[in-house]
């Protein structure tokens, strides 16, 4: 019974965003569109986060390798989108793996900041590797490099749809893991590292395994930025990158499989609001996060389930 | 000169590590609204510049202290002091407080008057008088943040705080207030540095990055919340800045120091001279 009851939500979202293509005004059109893409990201870096309690300050890291990945693949190696997104969610997961076998010795602060500087680190490289990536300028991506086989990605409608298949792809995924056994040990993790220890789970191989996951889908979702957007810059793998899903997470509700999309959808639309009334929408962005860990931890989702809705994965 | 200003915003950074046991992200931040406060009060101080400059010396590490402690009351005691929260607040933080600046003060880079325009001119080469008076200045504050901590009842309390917290509080100890103190008193500090250091480096509202990133690195290899420690580490990493930029391009030099204090942070996590757990 709850089984279909949560399948039946994840499904209808998928059916009210696909709905939606045919009824949006062009300009929502796009913003769900890269709403879609970001949310990717979020919901990976809520399987750390949210499910196996990993607080991360250096997700750019990930989505960066995925947007350079697919970005400089298509911009010097003629490389097409179908490569260039298998390449970013490769390059994430990669990244991903090589980071946690070192900050995974860390935890809680230690590991912020140990993730933080890793990621700062990758910026940085990204800047001194100038004559290749452009720097803050960023490379614009041929429109060649941006077809996903006989699918133009600069065109509105295809990009839709592809950015909604692999949303869904994504959350699906999501959720078929959140109610699998290993999401259930990676939330043990979370709750309760050393009675998991004596439970017999290894919490190191646990929380590598669920960091690499986090970077397959953060390098995905940079891989289609990049293509879809048609733009990779600098800008896009700094600091700002790596607290935007925090952000989107804190919002929507850590540790729930839909909380990313929300948080995602309502964070936009909010900073997109706020810039049309003033241009000081860092501001916005900074007393969302001061209110969200004061008043809400648990997030929009994770407070409903809290009042009864016990059923959401 | 780099090393006294670095002295001075890291051991602010690690009071408030040593004592509350937060990571103040928006650390970089109080230095940089020193600096731009520094600025604006050059502007409204009519007179020489030595009088604005001593004004702003008193002035804007208490303005900044007060926002830290407003900033404390407000939001961290309600996290109450709860690691990964403080850490997300305080990125909000340093958010808010780089918006207000960027709106108040402009993108621009705003360069103070120094208050002392003389060189010493040695017979093998010549030397800034203000860079002088700024390590002298610098030394004495920190002699003075040391002598507090050591010889006054405050200080006293605060390292009681820092012990146990719970037994302090069951002593009579305000806590809460000792807590906004220090976070207020090592924003003061980050501060005071920003003020000595702007008529050098003009005020910029993106300025608190590479402090903040400095201080870090400072107050990693001193050891988590070792005030001594850091001193040292300051000395060390502000002579040693200068001799790494000769030899790399600035850009590496910062991916360099980055990496650096992620692996210390993994392999070595109660810092280079720490001895007890972080």
């Amino acid at each position: 019974m709850t089984v279909d009851r949560a399948l039946f939500l994840h499904l209808g979202l998928i059916a009210a965003l696909l709905a939606f293509h045919f009824v949006a005004p062009a300009y929502h059109h796009t913003n769900i569109a890269r709403i879609m893409v970001l949310a990717i990201y979020a919901m990976g870096y809520n399987i750390a986060f949210g499910y196996t309690g990993l607080l991360s300050l250096g997700h750019a890291l990930f989505f960066g390798s995925g947007l350079y990945a697919a970005g400089l693949l298509a911009y010097h190696a003629d490389g097409t989108a179908g490569i260039g997104l298998i390449a970013g969610l490769l390059a994430g997961g990669a990244v991903a793996f090589a980071l946690g076998l070192f900050a995974l010795r860390t935890a809680g602060v230690a590991f912020m900041i140990v993730t933080l500087m890793f990621a700062q680190a990758g910026y940085l490289t990204v800047l001194y590797f100038g004559s290749y990536t452009r720097g803050d300028e960023g490379i614009v991506i041929p429109k060649a490099g941006r077809m996903l086989a006989s699918l133009d990605l600069s065109d509105d409608n295809t990009r839709y749809l592809v950015a909604l298949a692999l949303f869904a792809v994504a959350l699906l995924v999501n959720l078929w893991l959140a109610r699998s056994p290993r999401g259930r040990i990676m939330v043990a993790m979370r709750e309760n590292e050393e009675r998991s220890r004596m439970l017999g789970y290894n919490p190191y191989t646990v929380k590598l395994t669920a960091l690499t996951i986090s970077g397959l889908y953060a390098g995905l979702s940079g891989a289609a930025y990049a293509l879809m957007f048609g733009y990779a810059g600098a800008s896009l793998a700094s600091v700002q990158y790596s607290i935007l899903p925090l952000l989107y997470v804190l919002l929507g509700g850590a540790g729930t499989v839909i909380g990313p999309f929300l948080g995602a959808l309502l964070m936009f639309y909010l900073i997109d609001y706020a810039s049309s009334i003033t241009d000081a929408h860092q501001f916005v962005t900074g007393v969302a996060l001061v209110l969200l860990i004061l008043f809400a931890p648990k997030g929009i989702l994770g407070t409903i389930r809290e009042r009864g809705l016990k059923w959401l994965p | 000169m780099t090393a006294a200003v670095l002295a001075l915003t890291a051991s602010g950074l690690s009071l408030v590590f040593g004592i509350m046991r937060v990571v103040n992200v928006a650390h970089g931040a109080f230095f940089m609204l020193g600096a731009v406060l520094a600025w604006f009060v050059s502007e409204w101080v009519p007179g020489p510049a030595g009088l604005s400059f001593a004004v702003a010396l008193v002035v804007c590490p208490l303005i900044v202290g007060a926002i830290a402690a407003a900033a404390d009351m407000a939001v961290l005691k309600r996290l109450n002091y709860e690691p990964e929260a403080t850490i997300v607040a305080t990125i909000g933080l340093l958010y808010i407080l780089e918006q207000a600046a960027l709106s108040f003060f402009g993108p621009d880079a705003r360069p103070v008057p120094a208050p002392l325009d003389f060189r010493i001119q040695l017979p093998w080469f010549g030397y800034s008088g203000y860079k002088l008076a700024v390590i002298v200045g610098a030394a004495l504050v920190l002699l003075m943040v040391w002598l507090i901590l050591k010889h006054t009842k405050a200080g006293l309390i605060m390292r009681a705080t820092q012990i146990d917290r719970d037994t302090a509080r069951a002593f009579g100890i305000n806590v809460d207030r000792v807590y906004a103190g220090v976070f207020a008193m090592g924003a003061g500090l980050a501060a005071i540095a920003a003020v000595l250091i702007v008529p050098i480096q003009q005020a910029h509202y993106l300025m608190g990055g590479d402090p903040l990133l400095l201080s870090f690195i400072v107050v990693i290899i001193g050891g988590l919340g070792s005030l001594r420690g850091t001193l040292v580490a300051a000395l060390i990493i502000g002579l040693g800045d200068g001799v790494i930029s000769t030899f790399f391009a600035p850009t590496l030099a910062k991916i360099l120091a980055t990496l650096a204090v992620g692996l210390i942070l993994v392999l070595r996590p109660q810092g280079l001279f720490g001895k007890r757990a972080a």
